[in-house]
C-alpha cells in the first residue's frame, strides 16, 4: 500500500553506521503474578490450566441484559483500597489492587523499589477501558435539571485510561516514569516493548508492567453491536466458533536486567514484535499480514526461527476472523507443527490484560513444562491447519511465543524463555 | 550511559489560533500577538471522501499534523513507527456512549464502538498512510505528552529508527467537560531522527529532573499550555520558533520533569 506522493529524502538516514542488528538483550521476569476468571495468583492459576478448567459463565453481570457468557473475577466488591488512594476506588483498581497482593508481588516490587530507587522503576501498564464502568454508572445518577455527574465521579482517578497505571505508581511509592499503554487487545503486550526500551536507555533499572482491564457495559453491549460476542462459552478455531467471551484480569510482572547467574527455572523476556494492519479498525488484515510481521520482528530481535519455538499462545479470541487471519500468518511462518492453543477458553478474552495474562501463562507453562489446551473447542476448523492442542501436553519447553492483537490492527508477539 | 538524542526534522501543529508549525513561527516566537480562536480542522485529504465526511476531531487532528511533519521531514508516513499519545481519547464518542448506555436503548453503534478505543485515531492514521510499522498508544493524563516524547526518544535511541511523535487531545462535551474541562482541540507532531539531514530543525537531548517546569511569557500561551496536556510541549516549541540553544523544562509529573537541552542545526 503505497499512498504518499511527497517527495521522500531518507539520504542521511540511510547512510548512516548502522549499530548491527538490534538483538534483544534478555530481561528477566525476576517476579509475576496473574489474577483471572479462573483463579487468584500463580497456583490457582496453574490448577486450573492443569485440570482443564475454564472460569467463563453465563452473564449476569449489573444490569446487562445479553445472551453471552463473562469470565468473573469474584470478591472484588469486597476490595478495600487504602484510604490515601480512595479517589481510585473502582472496579478496575480494585482488581489492581487484588493481583498486588497475591504472590508476594507487592513484597518484590517494594524490594526492588529500595534496592533501585523509587525513582529508577517505571511503570508500565496495558488498559482498554480503565474504570470507564464507573462513568456509565454516573450517567445514570445525572442530576435531572443540570446533567451534571454526581460528586463522587472522579475523572481522573477512575474513568482516566492512565488511572490504573497511576494507582500502580502510587501504591507502591514509586516516583519514576509511568504510562498507561493503551491499543486495545495488545496493550499489556506492548508493555514489554515501552519497557524494554526505557531500560536499554538507561532511563530506568527496572519496571512494573501488566495489564487490568475489568467488565463494563461499553464493551458487553459493544462487542455484541459487532456480532463478535459468543453466545455460549468461546471456543477458539472450532469449525462453529462464534465470538469472544469477556472476562477480566491484572497481570503483573517486574522486569529487572538479567543477572549473570540464573536459575535454571529464570523465566526470561527474549524478543518483541510490534506491527500495524493499516487495514481496517475492527477486521484483521485478512491473510493476517500485520500478525506474520509482528512475529517475524520478535523472532528477530531473539535471534530466533520458528523451529526454535516449542509453543505458542494464541491470540485465538473465537471470533471468524481473528482465528482464520491469525492461523493463515501461523501456517505462513511456523508450518503446521508447532504445539499452539488459546487459553481464551478458560480466562475469557480480557482485552487489555490478555497480553499480561497470557505472557504469565507463558511463563507457568515454562516453568511448569506444561503445555496448556484449549478449552471449549469440540471440532477443530479444518481450514485452518495448525497442530491445535486439545488436551493438556506435558512436556519439556524452553521457549514460547505469545500473541496479542487488537482493534485498530495493531498487534504484538512477545518471546519468552526459560534461563536453562 | 549515553543520553538520548534526536534530531527534529519536521514539526506538525494545530490548536487554537495556531494553524500549522509554518504559519505559528511569528506568534510562537513573540513576533505577533498570539490571539486564542477556535482551532481549525482541515478535512482530511488522505482518506475516501466518505471516510472524510465522517471522520471525527481527533482523527483529523491526528492526520493533520502527522501530515505536516513527515512532509516537511521529506519523508513517507508509511515508513516510520509511531508514537500517539493522549490524555483522553474521543471525548465527543466517549459521551454518546455512555449516554446511550444510561439510556432504555443500550444498543451503542458498531461504529461508535470501535472509535471508543485510546488508538483509534493511531489506527486510522496506520491505514490512511498504510504504515504498517510498530504504533506506541499511550496516555498518562497531564503528563501524556513528556510520557510521549519519552517514548518516542527511545524508540530513536534503542531501535535506532526515525520515529513519528503526534499528541493530541480532543475535549469532552458536557457533563464531562466540567469533570474534565480541556479547553480545545490540539495537536503537535514531531519527526525525530537519530541523525542529521538537511530537515534537521535542532538537536534535543533530554533528561529526567526535578526542575520547575518552564512557563511562557504571554499570558494566553501560558494559558493554553496549561489547559491542554499535548500544549505542555509550548515552551519547546516557543524555543525552537525563536532559533535559540538553551534548555527547557517540560511538564510531567508532580515532581519530575522532562529537560531538553536544544542545539540548533
Amino acid at each position: 500500500m503505497q499512498r504518499y506522493r511527497g517527495i521522500v529524502d531518507n539520504t542521511a538516514y540511510h547512510q548512516r553506521t548502522l549499530p548491527g542488528k538490534i538483538v534483544l538483550k534478555p530481561l528477566l521476569l525476576s517476579h509475576f503474578t496473574a489474577t483471572s476468571c479462573i483463579g487468584r495468583g500463580l497456583d490457582q492459576t496453574l490448577d486450573a490450566l492443569r485440570h482443564g478448567r475454564s472460569g467463563l459463565a453465563p452473564c449476569t453481570f449489573e444490569t446487562v441484559e445479553l445472551i453471552t457468557f463473562i469470565g468473573v473475577v469474584e470478591g472484588l466488591d469486597d476490595v478495600c483500597i487504602p484510604p490515601h488512594l480512595a479517589a481510585f476506588d473502582c472496579r478496575n483498581n480494585r482488581l489492581a489492587q487484588i493481583a498486588f497482593t497475591q504472590d508476594n508481588f507487592a513484597i518484590a516490587v517494594h524490594d526492588a523499589a529500595e534496592k533501585y530507587g523509587h525513582q529508577r522503576i517505571g511503570v508500565f501498564i496495558g488498559t482498554s477501558t480503565s474504570g470507564i464502568l464507573e462513568t456509565e454508572l454516573a450517567y445514570r445518577r445525572r442530576d435531572p435539571v443540570t446533567g451534571t455527574l454526581p460528586g463522587d465521579f472522579h475523572y481522573s482517578t477512575q474513568h482516566n485510561t492512565f488511572s490504573v497505571a497511576d494507582f500502580t505508581r502510587q501504591y507502591f511509592g514509586l516516583t519514576g516514569p509511568a504510562v498507561a499503554v493503551s491499543s486495545a487487545c495488545s496493550s499489556s503486550a506492548k508493555v514489554f516493548s515501552s519497557a524494554r526500551r526505557m531500560m536499554a536507555a538507561g532511563l530506568i533499572d527496572a519496571a512494573v508492567v501488566g495489564g487490568v482491564d475489568t467488565l463494563c457495559l461499553t464493551t458487553l453491549y459493544g462487542f455484541n453491536s459487532l456480532g463478535l460476542t459468543a453466545t455460549q462459552a468461546c471456543r477458539p478455531y472450532d469449525t462453529t466458533r462464534d465470538g469472544i467471551s469477556i472476562g477480566e484480569a491484572g497481570a503483573f510482572a517486574l522486569l529487572e536486567h538479567a543477572p549473570e547467574q540464573l536459575d535454571d527455572h529464570a523465566v526470561l523476556l527474549l524478543g518483541v514484535g510490534e506491527s500495524s494492519d493499516a487495514y481496517h479498525m475492527s477486521s484483521p488484515h485478512p491473510e493476517g499480514l500485520g500478525a506474520r510481521m509482528a512475529m517475524q520482528a520478535a523472532l528477530d530481535m531473539a535471534g530466533l526461527v520458528p523451529q526454535d519455538i516449542d509453543y505458542i499462545n494464541l491470540h485465538g479470541t473465537a471470533t471468524p476472523s481473528n482465528d482464520a487471519a491469525e492461523g493463515k500468518a501461523i501456517a505462513a511462518l511456523f508450518g503446521a507443527m508447532t504445539p499452539c492453543s488459546s487459553t481464551k477458553g478458560a480466562t475469557g478474552h480480557t482485552l487489555g490484560a490478555a497480553g499480561g495474562v497470557e505472557a504469565i501463562i507463558c511463563a507457568l507453562a515454562l516453568q511448569n513444562d506444561l503445555l496448556p489446551a484449549g478449552l471449549n473447542t469440540r471440532q477443530l476448523d479444518p481450514a485452518i491447519p495448525l497442530n491445535y492442542l486439545l488436551a493438556n501436553r506435558t512436556q519439556a519447553i524452553t521457549r514460547v511465543m505469545s500473541n496479542s492483537f487488537g482493534f485498530g490492527g495493531t498487534n504484538c508477539s512477545l518471546i519468552f524463555g526459560r534461563a536453562k | 550511559m549515553p543520553v538520548p538524542i534526536a534530531y527534529i526534522d519536521g514539526i506538525g501543529l494545530l490548536g487554537p489560533g495556531l494553524t500549522g508549525w509554518r504559519d505559528s513561527l511569528p506568534l510562537l516566537a513573540g513576533q505577533q500577538p498570539y490571539l486564542s480562536q477556535a482551532t481549525v480542522l482541515p478535512s482530511p485529504a488522505l482518506l475516501p471522501v466518505a471516510e472524510r465526511r465522517r471522520s471525527v476531531a481527533i482523527a483529523k487532528l491526528t492526520l493533520a499534523t502527522g501530515l505536516e511533519a513527515t512532509t516537511a521531514a521529506c519523508l513517507n508516513p508509511a515508513t516510520l513507527p509511531c508514537v500517539y499519545t493522549s490524555s483522553g481519547g474521543d471525548g465527543q464518542n466517549c459521551h454518546e456512549i455512555c449516554q446511550t448506555l444510561a439510556s432504555e436503548d443500550r444498543q451503542i453503534s458498531p461504529t461508535r464502538f470501535h472509535n471508543s478505543v485510546h488508538n483509534a485515531a493511531a489506527g486510522y492514521w496506520s491505514i490512511a498512510t498504510g504504515a504498517m510499522t510498530p504504533i506506541s498508544v499511550l496516555c498518562a493524563y497531564d503528563a501524556s505528552f513528556g510520557a510521549g516524547l519519552l517514548e518516542a526518544l527511545t524508540r530513536v535511541m534503542v531501535d535506532d529508527a526515525i520515529t513519528l511523535l503526534i499528541a493530541c487531545d480532543s475535549p469532552y462535551p458536557e457533563p464531562l467537560h466540567l469533570a474534565r474541562p480541556l479547553a480545545d482541540n490540539f495537536s503537535i507532531a514531531l519527526v525525530l531522527s537519530p541523525v542529521a539531514s538537511a530537515h534537521s530543525l535542532a538537536k534535543i537531548s533530554i533528561g529526567l529532573t526535578s526542575d520547575t517546569a518552564h512557563t511562557l511569557d504571554d499570558p494566553a500561551l501560558e494559558q493554553l499550555r496549561l489547559n491542554i496536556p499535548s500544549a505542555r510541549s509550548l515552551p519547546l516549541l516557543c524555543a525552537l520558533a525563536q532559533g535559540k540553544n538553551g534548555r527547557v523544562v517540560l511538564d510531567y509529573f508532580d515532581h519530575l520533569r522532562i529537560a531538553v537541552d536544544i542545539t540548533r542545526c
